[in-house]
Order: structure tokens, then C-alpha cells, then sequence
């Protein structure tokens, strides 16, 4: 086994300090090291987009990041959005617009939506095919998707 | 229909624990001591195996156990029949060569497994497989469908003289016949292309072993439960309720997850008995394109006898069925293309024979579609061929011939998947044409739009096609609906899910039965701990088999709800009504028992209870359908194609459908929007690729190409027609694959009719732009 490294990371406004192998995924550290189970994997190899977490506000794909890469790091998974109690407007839209079916690819949607919408809180259409086009989606033919998008951002800038 | 629940667009129960991260995938399953498995899998497609030196990974810091065929002693045995022979068609040839758990002495498919790792991580078991030194001799691969079925062929497996794994016709009339009557007689070879099921999870196997309560607790992405639960006690010589399989959240399935008996499900159960530990295995997306099963590919050479005015008078079809290297699933897939040849339109004679052959290619088992895509596919090429010989109009062909309202329930002539004559039993296909063609302005496109596209030096064509879809086939399903003390009300069923919405449109089902708030219901599917009977998601079945067990279940709880509350209240049961959560007196609202309490009442502790009463308010059921519900519709695209690149862009897209009574309009959407992006992708996107020796060449998302949302229609516009099924209670057919039949038949009559200036002859369900550029530059410039 190759030597540990220790890793200092903060994953949801909580400090991690953990020792780690060097080669250990960012995906795999937070899934199994954290259990952080709401990132999930599809591919590992960077092209479905499941597993798309924010590293220090950007959208990034946790399967191509080493943990150790994430030292000193931000992170947000979806844990970080809302609770079944209390969705994030984000999350109420995709309930509301049947944006989900399976729900395998949504968190990685939902990451990748979040910055978006803080950048561009009025989108048009294209613009948010073109933001969800690196997530794959096998269930909804991303129709719904599109619409829970365009209510998401009349939600947050309505401030309901 | 539409209730209080019923036929409304209720919002999804299960989304909270989605959108949030917190519903339970396979992968997400810990349990202390866990070990974990990678499979070392073949690189060559067809090759003798001359050793397998596992010494090394043995040794490996981390590892538990290694295990090759070798090793397994009398418990490596070939799989079962997942599906039985089709020996209900009179004449079937079949040969069963079943799925060997591991590859011993040959392997036949590039990704068969041949050793397993068991170790204390994934990373460590990868690690170790590497150490294993796999010496093989090559043997020359069989991969074209046409020339595997030659005598002069390389086996597949030697001990038959062919690689033919199954010979089956059918016909009804007399084609030969018909032939000689008819004006014209058109004939053509088309391909449909190898596709995935490619669900965004891949599969994956969590076993344990309790040594101490001699029970076996088994979570799997799978869409068979009650098949694997069966299928493993078998194996390890458990009875039946020493098995449990769980299925957690699954993310999503489209067919290949309906296969059991492969080397993770066989082998890690006996490994974890023998270990005496819990053992997980997740698929990687890698070994999914490789080994997971896919679909579609096959040949087909058909011949069409026509009238001058259009009428059909025959249909031959003789195709060619790729079954990959084993054949565990039957015949469902090439049943299935045989049966939607034939099943919209009128033919009254016809011959249709099936050549199903081994390859050394992954096994083929039904993926979204599954061959109803190829049937439609073929058929509407025939179609769009004659029309083309005739001069005639496309949806003009189509009219005249699509079976009318009048004529059903319409017996077809042809076995199904299900073994039973097919019956077309409900539905108005030409008006599914006729809605489309107006929905899409198809008169405005040809007169107006189309002309004046030209002149600017643009692209634009149109495809119209029509389909069917056989769904809700049997043999059975069911489902025990009980009120708990609480009030609330459960409903188990052995039926899975992999994301179509089960847990509300079962919970409508029985709220709107016992008049109970909707987000009260709380379904488990899939879970044989909690009902042990079932046959599994397939042939978009669910709501049509399961949902019409869960009724018929419902309703009897509600009879006894009404017994129960009539005696306690002391009044005739035809004075008891259901209030929301209570049982009440007609006219003396006052005079009520809430639904929690009398399901307590119905489960006294103490006292004599009489001999025929079971006890709580609870009820199981079973619906078996005689034959599978038709759904039906019609599909219709404009595209704009730019032929210097042979990009296409789909402008707007139309699809009506019909799928009997609807039961949550919003679920329905996004079933048929779903399936339409799975036609889209099959029709210009995503294709598997074998080479010569039997590599595939598109094992990733890089290479195998999945439709993105910038691929995708800017707006799907659906139209419904509802034509109830007589076949069940609720008027059912299912909806499920749907979208993904009609898309690349349509896609190719839509860029042919854009690429007028050349004579264009689209023969493959896949294209993409070189291969467009190809077909441009072979037809003739008009």
C-alpha cells in the first residue's frame, strides 16, 4: 500500500481531517470515507456528470479529481442544498416539473444548475440546454429537466 | 377515469429522498466486514483457455480469496433458462447454451469473466486481477450475423454443427400466394444497430451471509427480484425463505438488469457462505458496455406484395437475430420484432422466420424496445419503399392500410413473447395518424413550408410513421395492500422500480380505493422479504399487471373495511361511506371510526374470532392478463439537414399516443419523452461497435455516444388518444417503451425526403453524420 497522506478538507461547511491514499478519488473519498452517499458515480471517466460536486463554488466531476487534490479545499455535495423537509427551490422545481425519474444523475444536474443559476439567474432556454448539456440523463429526455431550470430560477428571483 | 387521485398529475412521493441525496443505491450499502469483488474479465472475443496463474494476486497484500472455474468444484454449473423455449410455436428449433457463471475452457465474448477477486477494498481487488496471468489461444471470432450462419462458419460452440441458436416461422395466409396476385412486389435488406441499455447506474450485488441465523440478505439493482431470490436458492440448496433480495433505489434499468444468473449473482453468494462475510461488487460503466447484456442487431431481408392503389397483400421477412455468445433469454427480443411487423397495419398473408445465431459477442436480452424497435423499424422502411414504387404519399400508404377501430379485438396470427396469440385489443390507430399529421401541419409543411425552404436553398424534410407497442404481457403479478393501525396504508408488491414513478401511480391506485390521502400510501416494491411472488419489470407491464393486482387488492381491503365498520357502527354496510382517513354513517358524519382504529378493531387480541375472518384490514391479489394490451400511435419529425456535413437537426417533433386510461398525466410525459430520447439517440447517435475480432469499440461514453439535452427536440409535443383496454378493471396498456420505437424509422424518411436532390435509401435504424455522407454519396443526384 502506498503511504497515507494526511488531507485536510472541508466538505459542506464541515472540516475533514483524514489520512489518505494518494490515488483515492475525490468520488470514492466522499461516498465511502465520508459517506456522503448523494454523489453518486456513473461513469469514472468524466462523461456522465453524476457525480458533479462544487470544489470551491465551481462544478467539477469528482471522479477525475484525486482527494488529495482536494486538500485545503471547498466542497459542496447535494447533502448541502435541502432536506426532505425542506427542499431548496431548486429541488421543490425538479419535484414539481417531474425533472427526475430514476434520480441517479440528479445531484450531478443539481451541482452543476446551482452555479449556473447564481451566475445567470434569468436564463433562456438555450442557455440552459447548453449549462446541462455534460450531464447525462437516461430517463427524461431532459424536456423536464429544462423546465424545472426555468421554474427553479423564476422561484429564486421571485426570493419564494 | 379521473378521481380524486386518479388521472391527476400527482407529484412524485419518492423525489424528497432523491433531490436530496438521501434514497439508498446498491453502492451506498455498508456493512461491517465487507469485503469487495472485481471480476478479471477476457480481453479476447474467442479463445481456448490454456491457463489461469493466479499465484501472484493471491499473494497480494489486501486480498481474501481468488477464485477461477477451477476452483468451484461441483457448483460451476451453465445457468438456467431465463426464459423457456418458444416451443408453443409449432416447429421451433432452440438451442439452450446457457451463461457459465465463469469461462471454463473457452471464452466466447471480450469481457466473459474468467477469475474473481475478493478483497479488503475495490482498489486492492482491481490491483490484484492485474496479477493474474491469463494464457489463452486466440481462435478466430464470429461476429457478422449473415456469415455466422453459414455451414462454413467458426463455431461458437463446438459440440453444434452450426451457430444457429434457433430456427422459428410463422405465417398466416399463404404469402407465395399473395405474391402472384399483387401489381408490385418490393424487397429490401435492412440492418438494425447493436445498441445499450446504458442506465446512468450500473449494476450492482451486495451479499451476506448470516452464518448465525442460516439466512442470506441479498441488495441488487435488479429488475428480477423474485427470478434471482429463486435462482440463488436453487444454487445454494437454501429454501426459499432463507433468501431475501432487496432491491434499493435503482438508477434506472431498460432491460439488461433483467438477466440473472451471471458470474456476480452465482458466484458471490457462495463465496460470502464460504467466507463467511458480506461481499459487495459494483459494475463499472467499462464492464458494463462489455459484459451487462445489450440489444437490437439484426438483418432483416424483406419483401413487400402490394396492389397498385397501395393495399397490402403480403409480407415476407426473413432476419437474422444476433443472440451473442449464449442464449439464457430466450427468444423474447427476435419474438418481439416478428410480432410488430406485423401488428398495425393489414396483412393478410405474411411469412416471417426468425434466424437467431450465436456470436462471440456479449448476450443479447431486451433493452427498452426490445425488438418491437427493429419490427417498427422494418416495417416502416417497407412501407416508405412502396410508396416510393407507387408514387404514393407516405402517411397516403400508410391510411390505407392501418387497421381500423372496427376490426378489434383483432386476432394476429402470431406468438409473442408471452407464448399466446397475439390480440390487438382496443384503440384507433388511423386516428393516432391523422391526430399527428395534424399536430405537426403536415399539409401546410408539404404546400407551403417545404417549397418555400427549397427555393432559400434549405433542407427541410419530413418523416410520419405509425407503430405499436405489445405491453402488459403476463404472466402475473401481485400485491397485499393492509391498513396499519395508524391509519395509513402500505402496499407491497414484488414487482421492482428503477425510476418510472411506482411509488406514486400504486399509491393513486389505492388512495383513490380507500379514499385516503395519497402521500398515506407508502409502496415497497421489489423486496421479496415483503412479498415473495412476481415474474419482473419488463415489457412495459408494471402499471397495467401490477397496478391492476394492487386495485383488485384495494378493493377488497375496502370491502372489508365496510364489513369491519358496518359492525362496529352498528348499521347495514350499504350505510357506511369512506371519509378521508375514516369510515363514516351516511348522513351522521359524527358517527365515524377512523381507519387506524378499526384496523385495530379488525385485529382483536383477545376474544373468539370467527373461523372465516382473517385478521386486519389487509388483502392480497393477482391479476393474469389472457395476452398482452396494444398500445399504439404515430410519430412525425421535421429535420434540417445540411448535406456539406450531414448534420441533422431535429425542428420539431410530434408523437400521439395511445396507452388506454391514464393514470398520472405528468408520469405519462416523461415515460413517452424518455423513450423518444432513447429513439433519438438509437437513431443518430449511439451505436455499438464490434470489430472483426470481436473488440468493442465504443466501451465508454466517449465512444458510445449518449443523446445530450442539446441533441434533443426543442419541444416534444405529444398527443394522446384513450382508447380504455378491455382486457382489465382499469383500462390499462402500458406506455414504457413507447418513445423509443418510432424515432429512427421517422428519422430516415425525414432526411431522405430532405436530401431530395439524391436518391437516397437509408437501410440502417443508426446513422450519424459519415455515415449519412456515405449514403449521399452512393444514391444517384436526381
Amino acid at each position: 500500500m502506498a503511504q497515507l497522506i494526511k488531507i485536510k478538507v472541508t466538505v459542506n461547511d464541515t472540516v475533514y481531517e483524514r489520512e489518505v491514499e494518494p490515488r483515492l478519488l475525490l468520488s470514492d473519498f466522499i461516498r465511502h470515507e465520508l459517506g456522503l452517499f448523494g454523489t453518486h458515480v456513473g461513469c469514472e471517466h468524466g462523461m456522465c456528470g453524476a457525480c458533479t460536486i462544487l470544489f470551491d463554488g465551481e462544478p467539477v466531476r469528482s471522479c477525475l479529481i484525486f482527494a488529495v487534490q482536494a486538500n485545503g479545499h471547498e466542497i459542496k455535495t447535494v447533502e448541502s442544498l435541502g432536506t426532505p423537509e425542506h427542499l431548496h427551490p431548486l429541488q421543490e422545481a425538479f419535484n414539481e416539473k417531474h425533472g427526475l425519474q430514476c434520480g441517479f444523475c440528479t445531484p450531478g444536474i443539481l451541482m452543476t444548475v446551482v452555479p449556473f443559476l447564481e451566475e445567470n439567474p434569468h436564463p433562456s432556454e438555450d442557455e440552459i440546454r447548453e449549462a446541462i448539456d455534460g450531464n447525462i440523463c437516461r430517463c427524461t429526455g431532459y424536456e423536464k429537466i429544462i423546465e424545472s431550470v426555468q421554474a427553479a430560477s423564476e422561484k429564486m428571483s421571485s426570493g419564494k | 377515469m379521473t378521481g380524486k387521485y386518479f388521472g391527476q398529475p400527482v407529484l412524485r412521493l419518492e423525489d424528497k429522498h432523491l433531490l436530496t441525496g438521501r434514497a439508498k443505491f446498491c453502492d451506498d450499502i455498508v456493512i461491517p466486514g465487507m469485503l469487495h469483488a472485481a471480476f478479471l474479465r477476457s480481453d479476447y472475443a474467442h479463445a481456448i483457455i490454456k491457463n489461469i496463474d493466479v499465484t501472484e494476486a493471491r499473494k497480494h497484500p489486501g486480498v481474501v480469496a481468488v477464485y477461477t472455474a477451477e476452483d468451484m468444484g461441483d457448483y460451476w454449473k451453465l445457468g438456467p433458462l431465463q426464459v423457456p423455449p418458444p416451443f408453443a410455436i409449432k416447429g421451433a428449433q432452440f438451442n439452450a447454451r446457457t451463461l457459465p457463471p465463469i469461462a471454463k475452457g473457452k471464452v466466447r465474448f471480450s469481457g466473459e469473466p474468467i477469475a474473481v477477486v475478493i478483497a479488503e477494498s475495490r482498489y486492492i481487488a482491481e490491483d490484484a486481477c492485474e496479477d493474474i496471468i491469463f494464457d489463452a489461444e486466440p481462435l478466430p471470432a464470429v461476429i457478422d450475423l449473415e456469415k455466422a450462419w453459414e455451414d462454413t462458419s467458426v463455431l461458437v460452440h463446438d459440440d453444434l454443427p452450426s451457430n444457429m441458436a434457433a430456427l422459428v416461422k410463422q405465417e398466416s395466409g399463404d404469402y407465395e400466394a399473395a405474391k402472384k396476385q399483387a401489381d408490385v412486389v418490393v424487397s429490401h435488406r435492412y440492418v438494425a444497430d447493436h445498441v445499450a441499455g446504458a442506465a446512468m447506474e450500473n449494476r450492482g450485488f451486495v451479499v451476506n451471509w448470516d452464518e448465525r441465523t442460516q439466512e442470506m440478505t441479498v441488495w441488487a439493482g435488479t429488475q428480477a427480484p423474485l427470478p434471482l431470490r429463486s435462482a440463488i436458492a436453487g444454487r445454494m440448496g437454501l429454501v426459499e425463505n432463507q433468501v431475501r433480495v432487496i432491491t434499493p433505489y435503482i438508477g434506472g434499468g431498460f432491460g439488461p438488469k433483467v438477466m440473472t444468473s451471471q458470474a456476480d449473482d452465482v458466484l458471490l453468494p457462495w463465496i460470502s457462505m464460504k467466507l463467511n462475510r458480506p461481499i459487495k461488487w459494483i459494475e463499472d460503466r467499462r464492464e458494463n458496455f462489455l459484459a451487462t447484456t445489450s440489444e437490437r442487431d439484426q438483418v432483416h431481408h424483406c419483401e413487400m406484395a402490394l396492389k397498385n392503389d397501395g393495399t397490402i397483400l403480403g409480407f415476407k421477412d426473413i432476419f437474422y437475430h444476433n443472440t451473442g455468445a449464449y442464449d439464457p433469454y430466450g427468444m423474447t427480443v427476435p419474438l418481439n420484432t416478428q410480432t410488430h411487423t406485423v401488428s398495425n397495419y393489414r396483412v393478410p398473408n405474411f411469412y416471417t422466420e426468425i434466424r437467431m445465431v450465436f456470436t462471440n459477442e456479449m448476450v443479447v436480452t431486451p433493452v427498452r424496445g426490445a425488438g418491437r424497435s427493429e419490427g417498427v423499424f422494418v416495417m416502416e422502411r417497407m412501407m416508405d419503399l412502396a410508396a416510393r414504387e407507387l408514387k404514393m404519399d407516405p402517411v397516403e400508404i400508410r391510411l390505407k392500410n392501418l387497421l381500423k377501430k372496427e376490426e378489434f379485438p383483432l386476432n394476429t396470427g402470431v406468438i409473442g413473447q408471452d407464448f399466446v396469440v397475439g390480440v390487438l385489443d382496443s384503440g384507433d390507430y388511423k386516428n393516432n395518424l391523422e391526430k399527428c399529421i395534424q399536430m405537426i401541419d403536415y399539409e401546410k409543411f408539404r404546400n407551403e413550408i417545404q417549397p418555400k425552404a427549397r427555393k432559400e436553398g434549405k433542407h427541410l424534410g419530413i418523416g410520419v410513421v405509425t407503430f405499436t407497442e405489445g405491453t402488459a404481457v403476463g404472466p402475473y403479478e401481485g400485491a397485499r395492500v393492509t391498513v396499519g393501525n395508524n391509519g395509513k396504508v402500505s402496499v407491497a408488491t414484488g414487482y421492482s422500480t428503477q425510476g418510472q414513478g411506482h411509488f406514486t401511480v400504486f399509491a393513486q391506485i389505492v388512495a383513490e380505493q380507500l379514499n385516503v390521502k395519497v402521500e398515506d400510501v407508502r409502496v415497497i416494491t421489489g423486496d421479496t422479504g415483503h412479498f415473495h411472488w412476481g415474474a419482473g419489470t419488463f415489457a412495459s407491464r408494471g402499471a397495467t399487471i401490477a397496478g391492476s393486482a394492487i386495485n383488485s387488492a384495494a378493493v377488497l381491503v375496502r370491502e372489508k373495511i365496510f364489513a369491519t365498520a358496518a359492525k362496529l357502527l352498528d348499521v347495514p354496510e350499504d350505510q357506511v361511506e369512506l371519509c378521508e382517513g375514516s369510515v363514516c354513517v351516511k348522513g351522521h358524519p359524527e358517527k365515524s371510526v377512523s381507519l387506524g382504529d378499526l384496523a385495530g378493531k379488525a385485529n382483536p387480541m383477545r376474544g373468539a374470532v370467527e373461523a372465516d375472518v382473517k385478521p386486519g384490514l389487509e388483502a392480497t391479489a393477482y391479476y393474469a392478463p389472457p395476452h398482452g394490451a396494444t398500445g399504439s400511435g404515430a410519430c412525425a419529425m421535421i429535420v434540417d439537414v445540411d448535406p456539406e456535413t450531414c448534420k441533422v437537426n431535429i425542428e420539431r417533433f410530434v408523437l400521439v399516443h395511445d396507452c388506454g386510461t391514464v393514470i398520472n398525466p405528468l408520469l405519462l410525459e416523461g415515460q413517452i419523452q424518455g423513450g423518444v430520447s432513447m429513439g433519438i439517440g438509437n437513431a443518430f447517435y449511439e451505436k455499438m461497435v464490434y470489430d472483426e475480432n470481436g473488440q468493442l469499440m465504443t466501451a465508454s461514453f466517449m465512444d458510445y455516444l449518449m443523446p445530450q439535452a442539446t441533441d434533443m427536440p426543442k419541444r416534444m409535443e405529444i398527443g394522446h388518444n384513450v382508447h380504455p383496454s378491455p382486457l382489465n378493471t382499469l383500462g390499462l396498456k402500458g406506455v414504457g417503451e413507447a418513445g423509443a420505437l418510432p424515432p429512427p424509422p421517422a428519422f430516415c424518411q425525414a432526411v431522405e425526403d430532405a436530401l431530395y436532390e439524391y436518391d437516397l435509401d437509408l437501410t440502417e435504424s443508426n446513422l450519424n453524420p459519415s455515415l449519412l455522407y456515405k449514403f449521399k454519396n452512393e444514391a444517384t443526384k436526381r
